[in-house]
C-alpha cells in the first residue's frame, strides 16, 4: 500500500509540476491542481497509513491519528477556493490582455495580439 | 479581559461582514466611516493588549478553551503585538487615504481591506504553524482581489503572476506541515521546540528538509533572492492604498522566518540549529545589492519604491540570519521604520503622480506640480528617513542594524554591502526628485489638488517616523524585550503548554497519554 501510495503522489507532482510550467494559463492551473491532490494524498499519509482505525477515541485498540484529516479537510477546502479565483482571474486576463499567455503577451512576433 | 487576544481578528472580520450588510453597503460615506472607525478601535485594542502584555508577560489563549498542543492557540508576546500594532496602525492610514475617493474605483474595497487585516492579525498572533497557513490563506485571498481593485491591464497581468507564485508556495508550505507533522507529531510552535530538540536521529534529514521548505515559503512571501521577481510588479502597479498594506505583507514572511528559526531551529535544537542561516546571509545581502540596482536603474517612481520595500526586506533576513539578541531587536525597529516610510512613500507616489498629468509617476521632465510645498515636504521627509539620514527613524534603524553586528568578517561584508547600498539609494532618489519636482516646463497642471484625507493619511504615516525618534529610548526599549522574549523559548512552553486554566479532570488524564503514545508509537513505526 505504501508503494502505491507514495508513487501516486510522485506521479501527480510531476505531471503538476510539468504543466505549471507551460506557457498558457489553463495548464498552469490544471498544474497547480494536480498538484494540490498530490499535497492533500500527501498530508493524509502524514498520520501514517492504518487500516481500520478509528478517528475518534472509542474502545478500539488501533487509532488513526484524527488530526492530518483536520488538516487535509481545511486544505481542500482552501485549495477549492483559490483555485475558482484563479480560473475567473485566467478568464479576465484573456479578455484583458487578449491572449492566454502567462506573461501577457505571446513570445512569437508578428503572430499574435499585444 | 483575556479575550483581548482574539479582538484583533475578530474586530476586522466583523467589520468586514458589517459593510457588505445593505444599511451599510449602499452609502459611501457610511461604509468609510464604518470602516475607519473600526480601524481606530483596531488600533487602540493593539496599543491596550501591548499595554497588556509589557504588565504581565506573554499572553495566550486557547480559542474555545482546547488546551494546547491538541487545540487551536493564540500567542501574543511583544513581537507579534508590535506587528500587530504596527498593522492596524498602516491600516488606518491606507483606509483614510482609500477614502478620500480610491474605494470607488472598485467594489467591495472595505471590506477586502478589513479581511485582508484580519489575515494578517491572525498569522501574527496564532502560535500553531497550520493556522499560520490558513492566515496566510485570508490575507492572500484577500490580497489578489485588492491587487486587481481599480482594474487595468497591468494589474490583471501582475495579479495572475502573483497568484500563481503564491499558490504555489501554499503547497510546499502544507508539503513542509506535513512532513514536520509526520515526524514531530505535533505543529504547536512552543511543543515543537521540545519535539526538535529531543529528535531521534534517522528523523533528523526529513525534520531539516521540512524546515527548509518552510524556508522557501517565508522567502517566497518576503521576497528575497531569488524569489522577488513578483514584488516590483505587483507593488508598482497596485493602487496606493493597497501597496501601502502591503508593505508590511513581505514583513509578514521576515517574521516567519524570525520566528521559525529563532524558536523552533534556535540554538537547543542540536543538530539542527541555525539551518537557515547559513542560506539566509548571503541571499539576505545579494537582496539588498538587488534592490539598490534597481532603485537606481527604475524607470518610474513606483517602482523605485517598490525596489526600496526589497532592499529592507534583504537588511531584515541578513539580520535574522545572524540570530543574537542584538540582530532580533534591531529587525523589530527596523521593520517598523521601514514598513511605515514604504508606505507612505506609496502614498506620495501617487499624489505627485496625480499632479504631473501625463507623465504620470516616470521620471521625465513633466508639468509643473501644483502643491510643490506640501508634497515636496512631504517627499523631503520620507526619503530622508528611507536613507537614514538624521533626524528621522531611519538614522536610529540603520545604527541598530549595524551595531547587530558584532563579528569582525561580517561587519566587513554587512557593513560595506548595507552602507554602498544606501548610497545607491541617495542617488536614485535624488536624482529622482530633482526630475519630478525640478525638471518641469509649461504651466501647472490643472489636476486637483491633494485632498485633506490623503494629506492626513500621509501626515499620520510620516508622524510615525518622527515618533520613531522622539520615543526611541523607550522604543528601542520595547524591540529588546520582544528579543530577548523571543529567545526565552522556557517561558513561551511553560505558559503555553502548563497552562494553570486548564483543569484536568480524570477523564482528561486518561485520555492524554492514549493519545500521545499512539503518536509516538506511529512514529516510531514510520521512522524505521
Amino acid at each position: 500500500m505504501e508503494t502505491l501510495f507514495a508513487s501516486c503522489i510522485g506521479f501527480l507532482t510531476s505531471c503538476g509540476v510539468f504543466l505549471m510550467l507551460r506557457g498558457r494559463t489553463f495548464p498552469v492551473m490544471m498544474g497547480l491542481t494536480m498538484l494540490s491532490y498530490a499535497v492533500n494524498l500527501f498530508i493524509f499519509s502524514s498520520g501514517r497509513l492504518t487500516l481500520r482505525g478509528a478517528a475518534v477515541l472509542g474502545n478500539s485498540d488501533n487509532y488513526a491519528d484524527p488530526l492530518p484529516q483536520a488538516l487535509v479537510l481545511t486544505a481542500i477546502v482552501i485549495g477549492f477556493a483559490m483555485t475558482a479565483f484563479l480560473v475567473i482571474l485566467a478568464i479576465r486576463a484573456r479578455a484583458d490582455l487578449g491572449n492566454d499567455h502567462v506573461d501577457g503577451k505571446l513570445p512569437e512576433t508578428g503572430k499574435g495580439q499585444r | 479581559m483575556w479575550h483581548l487576544v482574539v479582538l484583533p481578528i475578530i474586530l476586522p472580520m466583523l467589520t468586514a461582514l458589517l459593510i457588505i450588510l445593505p444599511p451599510i453597503h449602499r452609502r459611501p460615506s457610511r461604509r468609510r466611516w464604518v470602516s475607519m472607525i473600526s480601524a481606530g478601535i483596531q488600533f487602540i485594542i493593539a496599543v491596550v493588549l501591548l499595554l497588556q502584555v509589557q504588565q504581565h508577560g506573554l499572553l495566550h489563549y486557547a480559542v474555545g478553551n482546547w488546551q494546547a498542543p491538541f487545540g487551536i492557540v493564540l500567542v501574543a508576546d511583544t513581537l507579534s503585538v508590535v506587528m500587530v500594532c504596527l498593522t492596524s496602525f498602516l491600516a488606518l492610514g491606507a483606509i483614510i487615504y482609500g477614502s478620500a475617493g480610491e474605494d470607488e474605483k472598485g467594489s467591495f474595497f472595505h471590506p477586502l481591506f478589513q479581511f485582508q487585516v484580519m489575515g494578517i492579525n491572525g498569522a501574527f498572533l496564532t502560535g500553531d504553524l497550520f493556522n499560520m497557513f490558513v492566515f496566510f490563506e485570508v490575507l492572500l485571498i484577500a490580497s489578489y482581489a485588492l491587487l486587481v481593485h481599480g482594474g487595468g491591464k497591468n494589474k490583471t497581468k501582475a495579479a495572475l503572476h502573483y497568484v500563481v507564485l503564491n499558490l504555489t508556495g501554499s503547497a510546499v508550505f502544507l508539503i513542509a506541515l506535513a512532513v514536520l507533522y509526520g515526524t514531530l507529531g505535533t505543529l504547536n510552535m512552543a511543543d515543537m521546540i521540545g519535539k526538535v530538540a529531543n529528535i531521534a536521529p534517522e528523523d533528523v534529514m526529513l525534520v531539516k528538509a521540512g524546515g527548509l521548505m518552510l524556508m522557501i515559503v517565508f522567502a517566497l512571501k518576503a521576497a528575497i533572492l531569488p524569489l522577488q521577481f513578483w514584488l516590483p510588479a505587483a507593488y508598482s502597479s497596485a493602487s496606493p492604498a493597497v501597496a501601502a498594506l502591503f508593505a508590511v505583507m513581505t514583513k509578514i514572511g521576515v517574521y516567519g522566518l524570525l520566528r521559525v528559526y529563532s524558536t523552533i531551529f534556535g540554538e537547543h535544537a542540536g543538530p539542527l540549529a541555525g539551518i537557515a542561516s547559513v542560506w539566509l546571509l548571503p541571499v539576505g545581502l545579494i537582496t539588498i545589492v538587488i534592490g539598490a540596482i534597481g532603485v537606481i536603474s527604475s524607470k518610474d517612481f513606483r517602482k523605485i519604491v517598490a525596489h526600496l520595500v526589497l532592499i529592507s526586506v534583504g537588511t531584515l533576513v541578513t539580520l535574522v540570519s545572524l540570530q543574537t539578541p542584538a540582530s532580533a531587536s534591531a529587525v523589530v525597529f527596523y521593520t517598523v521604520h521601514s514598513t511605515v516610510v514604504c508606505a507612505a512613500l506609496f502614498l506620495i507616489a501617487d499624489l505627485v503622480a496625480n499632479q504631473r498629468g501625463k507623465a504620470g509617476d516616470r521620471l521625465v521632465p513633466g508639468r509643473r506640480i501644483a502643491q510643490p510645498a506640501l508634497l515636496g515636504t512631504m517627499f523631503f521627509i520620507a526619503v530622508l528617513s528611507v536613507t537614514g539620514i538624521p533626524p528621522f527613524s531611519g538614522f536610529i534603524g540603520k545604527l541598530m542594524v549595524l551595531q547587530a553586528v558584532v563579528e569582525p568578517m561580517n561587519k566587513l561584508l554587512i557593513w560595506g554591502v548595507v552602507l554602498s547600498c544606501t548610497l545607491l539609494v541617495i542617488i536614485g532618489l535624488s536624482r529622482a526628485g530633482t526630475t519630478l519636482f525640478w525638471r518641469v516646463s509649461g504651466t501647472e497642471s490643472d489636476a486637483e489638488h491633494v485632498k485633506p484625507l490623503q494629506t492626513v493619511a500621509v501626515g499620520w504615516l510620516l508622524l510615525a517616523s518622527i515618533l520613531l525618534v522622539v520615543f526611541a529610548g523607550p522604543l528601542t526599549q520595547l524591540s529588546q524585550n520582544a528579543a530577548s522574549e523571543l529567545y526565552d523559548i522556557n517561558s513561551l512552553t511553560e505558559r503555553v503548554l502548563g497552562s494553570p486554566s486548564f483543569d484536568m479532570t480524570p477523564e482528561t488524564l486518561n485520555l492524554i497519554p492514549n493519545i500521545t503514545s499512539n503518536i509516538s508509537t506511529n512514529t516510531a513505526i514510520g521512522g524505521q
